[in-house]
């Protein structure tokens, strides 16, 4: 087990496997899981280039979930240990006894093969996590300093946060899975207050989160220096900038920004445990109910959406998922109709459509895996494809949008609004300076229908987060998102100090 | 409720010991979480998922008094198989760190008697009352054309804090919530209850499921109305998914910094401005009866305004907003200091009411002319800190009201709203009782608001969401 980390390596993992799932098989369970995982998350804020706050953190435990009786049971302890394992089984198979007595439908899981005993990686160098708190204090305070260095800016605070994920899986039928992967999230964002203190703006970087090393910092993949350079002026212009005029405009929306209403009017929509009611209590329902599979008409034919779980330095991509499934691409979203879901074995046997396409997840060893979203991405346009500057020049009257900052969505995911970080004005194809106090609201199938171009591989990004939150007892799962940068005609641009009477 | 204990888990306080005695820091501060929880969950009339689990998190803060200062550093793991080596982990980060801007003298924290005591553990069993009438609930609601979905949960988080500074201190936080949706099987009208609870005696799902059948039958007639501004009826439950965020807000050090609603320009706050026409308070009180919490501050990580350093501190009862006037913010005690300003740590609790008043929440519905009675409110985000503008969802029912009944259920709406401005607005407010934010319970359990009555509230637009 190379690249793992030491102290997880060195669990007793057979022992412990052979624990567990005897005993659960031993009370009749037709299924059972166990995850053994270590999971360590450092997080480091400095304020106005001074540290704020710290935490290392490590987590390692162990969860099993079986179907008894046609019910689930779900235990997880941080004891590891083989007594405490074939407990932990024991308890687990109570748990599922005492919920098959509350009656309802038997659960069924889809077929999964059996893998063998099979190890993944995750592509990078460093990882994140062993990375000394000196090293991170010191870069993060460099770009601080740049920033405070500024005359336009007033203050800034700046965050990294790193993970490592080591996962242990093995089930009854036979499939052993040991998995690592890593992320990390760097963020800066400065404030600039006016100088009669009669308003203030903010500025955020844009770089997204991504599934790479430490190296990640090092220029790899994103421009950190060249960002952080370009902050104080942009934000100084923003601060001076006039408040949009309300009303219907073409939008062209940089994939800093799209990738978040791509996760939350697509992504989600097509969970199929949502479509079918079972989380009707608290993350909501989807519009996109199975019975409009392979006729819904959710955007114009240019719109084509996949799910990933194999991209590279994709935060939701992975081997194996946490029921044993093979981590697949698959389709959601063909020339802008409605074919397929995100499933997990349970929503895929419910609905009949075959197997799992691997997007069962558990933020903890504490926690059941439920379905969580794959790297759920739109196409960008074939061949060489427009630039964002071309996207830009086909447009008389609009606004381009970069980075995500607030967004909203109901539970049947139609009406959305999200504001951003940066948004300019486009007028006969040019940039004409910058607006504050952008929103953009609509409905789904309204907005992807008006989806009009589609920017080349040149402008492809793969955006995402860390937190996406789902399920009760909540849990969070990373996730990333690619997208190139895209033009939608005629969309409700609201004024937000408008909206809040002022 | 003592369910089975952790036999291979050495006993919290032991932990405590052993990693104070192993500290080569200036002083050291060691928490020891042990929580154990249970959880059911159902949708579509079936159960669905479960889980019962055990969990332990010790953070070890180590303080580095240094020549260019003083240094903190915090490492925790769920389970350190190597106490020493989690202490001396904490110590190399302290030794990483820089010069911590909270620095403030660790002091004694007291005791408490029962800090030897094992920690609390609950299981399946807390439920066995609710997961009784599941089955005829269910059986019901298939024949009677309804979905049923909801979730229980019960956690008990016994913390043990101890200080080379002195004293020894335990707390046990019981933190539980039930929350039951009913949807017609076409799932044109849906309706919502929640309830915060510490142990499940006083939840009844026979009466939620009836109060949620009442609200399906109002829903027979459907009235679809436009985006605007209306009078709205706002219940404890959503007045709590607003209000909490008037309470997330409040941090001093942020509003000096320029960047928030709290914020008064040139490095100032907006503490003794009037922020609202009536005399509301806004408190948290950590003996505040049925939300009791934590007396004492329990700070794994520092921030803008909680720092590890005071660890143990006292907490009382603070009011944010009294007479209608921003009182307090949020400042740990070298932040106080700085801008001299009373050090107040708050509870993890939060109350409003209005003083005085005498009206049920039915007053509220039999009093308003012509009005929206919402349920709760959904995917509330921040859109301008400066407002402290909020965007949300209505969400399980709004129902028209006219000459003080209701009359039938109405689409849902988005909503851009301020809650400063919502208390603004107000024209009336019931009595408080505890309430349960559908949005954040999950953060914030403990809550007790008043039901209000607002004038013009922004619904942007409709959502077709039902």
């Amino acid at each position: 087990m190379v690249g793992f980390d030491e102290g997880f390596a060195a669990l007793p993992f057979a022992a412990l496997r052979s624990a567990a799932l005897d005993r659960a098989a031993s009370f009749g369970c037709r299924h059972a899981d166990l995850r053994i995982e270590r999971i360590r998350t450092q997080s480091v804020v400095l304020r106005d280039a001074r540290l704020e706050g710290a935490v290392d953190d490590v987590t390692v435990g162990m969860g099993i979930r079986v179907v008894r009786d046609g019910a689930f049971g779900f235990a997880g302890t941080v004891e590891i240990g083989v007594d405490a394992a074939a407990s932990l089984a024991t308890r687990a198979a109570e748990a599922a006894a005492v919920t098959a007595r509350a009656g309802g439908e038997a659960v069924e899981l889809a077929d999964e093969p059996d893998h063998g005993t099979v190890e993944w990686t995750a592509p990078y160098r460093v990882d994140p996590t062993e990375v000394p708190l000196a090293d991170k204090i010191a870069r993060l305070g460099a770009w601080s300093a740049d920033l405070l260095g500024a005359r336009e800016v007033d203050h800034v605070t700046a965050s990294l946060l790193c993970v490592a994920e080591d996962k242990y899986f093995a089930n009854l039928v036979g499939t052993v899975a040991t998995q690592r992967r890593v992320r990390l999230q760097p963020s800066l964002e400065a404030l600039a207050v006016a100088d009669d203190s009669s308003s203030f703006e903010t500025m955020r970087t844009v770089a997204p989160p991504v599934g790479r090393g430490y190296e990640y910092l090092d220029e790899k993949g994103w421009d950190f220096a060249g960002e952080v350079a370009e902050i104080p002026e942009l934000l100084a212009e923003k601060l001076r900038a006039p408040s949009v005029e309300p009303g219907p405009y073409d939008l062209v929306i940089d994939p800093t920004n799209l990738w978040l209403t791509i996760h939350e009017s697509v992504g989600h929509a097509t969970e199929l445990d949502r479509a079918l009611g079972y989380e009707a209590g608290y993350a909501g329902t989807s519009f996109a109910t199975i019975d409009k599979l392979g006729h819904l008409r959710y955007g114009s034919d240019l719109m084509d959406v996949t799910g990933d779980r194999t991209a590279p330095y994709g935060l939701a991509s992975i081997g194996y998922d946490d029921e044993g499934v093979a981590a697949q691409q698959f389709d959601l979203v063909s020339g802008g109709v409605l074919v397929g879901y995100q499933l997990d074995r349970r929503a895929a046997a419910l609905a009949g459509i075959g197997r799992s396409n691997g997007c069962a997840y558990a933020d903890s060893p504490l926690n059941i895996a439920v379905q969580r979203m794959a790297n759920v991405s739109l196409r960008p346009a074939a061949g060489r494809g427009p630039t964002t500057d071309e996207l830009i020049e086909s447009v008389a009257r609009g606004i381009y949008i970069v980075g995500d900052k607030s967004w909203s969505i109901d539970m049947q995911r139609y009406n959305f609004q999200f504001t951003g970080q940066r948004f300019f004005l486009i007028d006969h194809g040019r940039l004409a300076g910058q607006l504050r106090d952008v929103a953009y609201q609509a409905t789904t199938t309204d907005f992807w229908g008006s989806l009009a171009g589609l920017g080349g591989e040149s402008t492809y990004l793969l955006g995402g987060a860390f937190n996406c939150g789902k399920g009760q007892p909540g849990q969070i799962a990373p996730v990333s998102h690619g997208a190139p940068s895209a033009l939608f005609t005629q969309i409700r641009v609201l004024n937000t100090r408008a909206e809040a009477g002022r | 409720m003592t369910g089975r204990g952790s036999p291979g888990l050495p006993a919290a306080p032991d932990v405590v010991e052993e990693a104070l005695e192993a500290s080569r820091a200036t002083a050291c501060v060691v928490i020891v979480d042990e929580v154990s929880d249970a959880n059911v969950r159902f949708a579509n009339n079936t159960t669905t998922t479960n889980g019962v689990r055990r969990d332990r998190r010790v953070t070890v803060v180590s303080v580095v008094e240094g020549p260019s200062g003083t240094r903190a550093g915090v490492a925790a793991a769920s389970v350190p198989l190597d106490i020493a080596a989690l202490v001396a982990a904490s110590e190399s980060v302290a030794a990483d760190s820089e010069p911590a801007d909270d620095a403030s003298p660790l002091e004694p924290t007291g005791s408490d008697a029962d800090f030897e005591t094992p920690p609390e553990m609950t299981d399946l069993g807390v439920f066995a009352p609710l997961l009784e009438g599941l089955g005829p609930a269910f059986a019901s609601a298939r024949a009677e054309g309804r979905v049923l979905a909801g979730f229980a949960s019960h956690e008990l988080r016994t913390t043990y804090l101890g200080s080379t500074a002195g004293g020894r201190r335990r707390h046990v936080a019981p933190t539980g919530a039930f929350e039951l949706v009913a949807r017609t099987a076409d799932g044109s009208a849906s309706s919502w209850a929640g309830v915060g609870t510490p142990n499940f005696a006083d939840v009844s799902l026979a009466e939620l499921d009836a109060q949620l059948r009442h609200r399906l039958d109002w829903a027979r007639r459907r009235i679809d109305l436009e985006p605007g501004r209306y009078e709205v009826i706002l219940p404890p439950d959503a007045v709590a998914d607003l209000v909490l965020e008037l309470g997330f807000a409040a941090s001093g050090r942020e509003a000096e910094d320029g960047g928030t609603v709290y914020s008064a320009g040139s490095g100032r706050t907006r503490i003794g401005e009037r922020l609202t026409g009536l005399p509301f308070a806004l408190w948290s009180d950590p003996r505040a009866p049925g939300l009791e919490c934590a007396p004492f501050v329990i700070a794994p990580a520092s921030s803008a305004d909680t720092s590890v350093f005071d660890n143990g501190q006292p907490i009382g009862e603070v009011y944010w907003i009294r007479d209608g006037v921003l009182d307090r913010l949020r400042y740990h005690r070298a932040g106080a200091r700085r801008s001299h300003v009373v050090f107040a740590p708050p509870a993890d609790n939060l109350l409003l009411a209005l003083p005085g008043v005498q009206s049920s929440f039915a007053d509220l519905v039999a009093h308003t002319e012509r009005g929206l009675l919402l349920t709760c409110l959904w995917y509330i985000r921040e859109v301008d800190r400066a407002t402290l503008l909020l965007t949300g969802l209505t969400r399980d029912g709004v129902y028209l009201v006219d000459g003080g009944e209701v009359v039938g259920a109405v689409n849902n709406f988005r909503f851009n709203e301020s809650p400063l401005d919502v208390l603004g607005r107000t024209i009336e407010a019931s009595q408080t009782v505890r309430a349960l934010s559908r949005e954040w319970h999950e953060w914030a359990n403990r809550t007790a608001m008043p039901g209000l009555r607002v004038a013009e509230f922004n619904m942007s637009s409709v959502s077709p969401a039902s």
